[in-house]
């Protein structure tokens, strides 16, 4: 590489990390995924508000993970990086949502016994 | 100016190419986490997570892959300071963690089908291997990747273009340990809190 190569590469390539990032990072996922795991080894709250915690926490190491592993933030406009990483939030949403909502539905309405049936009578379409 | 301009153009192109493949990626995997959490249930008498799962290994992984992520990051640092030898040698360390993640997976997987509990036992396990090994595949993928680039920094240097393809394996390893972190949450962590 030429030295005038590198001098470029160095200018423009503002989407990667720093030490400092990638620490922060470090620490901060190591913290939140610990303590993950110890609201549901000591079983600190209920069932329910259990899962709603270990999800919000997987959440927010999501957020880390993307700005400081991936440097979502640090784009220039325009930020196609982003936007595409927005669709794809909206598609998993749509995809699991709907997905569970589908299947609840169908518990709800049919009993386990009349789903098999009726499986079994429209597997030969 | 103008080939500074040019120089951006280059690398930020294939750069987002290579995202919108990740983010596709995720879609993927988002379909397998529907489809587990639509089965997670459905144990057919056999067990649930809540008695299979072994919470401190998954802990262990856990740490060993977000370890190997960090030092993914310092590797591309070396790369970018055009230092070869400490660029080579974190990506050995992120290689060695990563085959280390990748052992404890396969004796859970191996435990699980000796005990007799493998992905033809219920709809949950069927859904469960599916979704961790589609991920663990992703890994091995990942590891030969990483020889085959190493291999390339070793013999011919961090030229711009081996830069690149370090970036995109990088790329590549951050989105795995978010996906894991999903794995870790809603399989294992979701399966210890109740039967």
């Amino acid at each position: 590489m030429s030295e005038h190569e590198k001098i470029v590469v160095a200018q423009h390539d503002t989407a990667r990390g720093s030490l400092a990032s990638y620490v922060a990072g470090y620490i901060f996922a190591v913290y939140l995924t610990v303590t993950a795991y110890l609201v549901v080894y000591n079983h600190l709250f209920s069932n329910t508000t259990l899962t709603v915690v270990i999800v919000g926490l997987a959440l927010v190491q999501f957020m880390v993970h993307m700005l400081f592993f991936l440097h979502l933030g640090r784009e220039t406009k325009p930020r196609w990086k982003l936007a595409v990483a927005l669709f794809m939030i909206m598609v998993v949403v749509v995809l699991v949502g709907g997905s569970l909502w589908i299947m609840s539905n169908l518990t709800y309405r049919m009993t386990p016994t009349q789903q098999n049936n009726y499986m079994n009578n429209q597997q030969g379409i | 100016m103008s080939s500074s301009a040019t120089v951006q153009a280059d690398d930020s192109k294939p750069i987002l190419g290579f995202w919108i493949y990740i983010m596709t990626d995720c879609v993927l995997f988002a379909s397998l986490f529907a489809t587990y959490a639509v089965l997670y249930k459905s144990t057919a008498g056999g067990p649930s997570g809540y008695q299979l799962f072994a919470l401190k290994n998954v802990l262990a992984e856990t740490l060993i892959l977000l370890t190997s992520s960090f030092t993914c990051g310092l590797a591309m640092l070396a790369a970018h300071r055009d230092d070869r030898k400490q660029t080579l040698f974190w990506f050995a360390v992120t290689f060695a963690l990563g085959v280390a993640f990748l052992t404890i997976e396969l004796t859970e997987f191996r435990h699980f089908v000796v005990t007799g509990n493998s992905w033809r036992r219920s709809g949950f396990l069927s859904a469960f291997f599916t979704l961790v090994g589609t991920h663990g595949l992703h890994i091995t993928i990942g590891l030969m990747w990483m020889v085959i680039l190493m291999w390339q920094v070793f013999k011919c240097g961090l030229a711009r273009v081996t830069i690149r393809r370090l970036t995109f394996l990088s790329m590549f390893w951050h989105f795995l340990d978010i996906i894991w972190i999903f794995i870790f949450t809603i399989v294992y962590l979701r399966g210890a809190i109740a039967p």
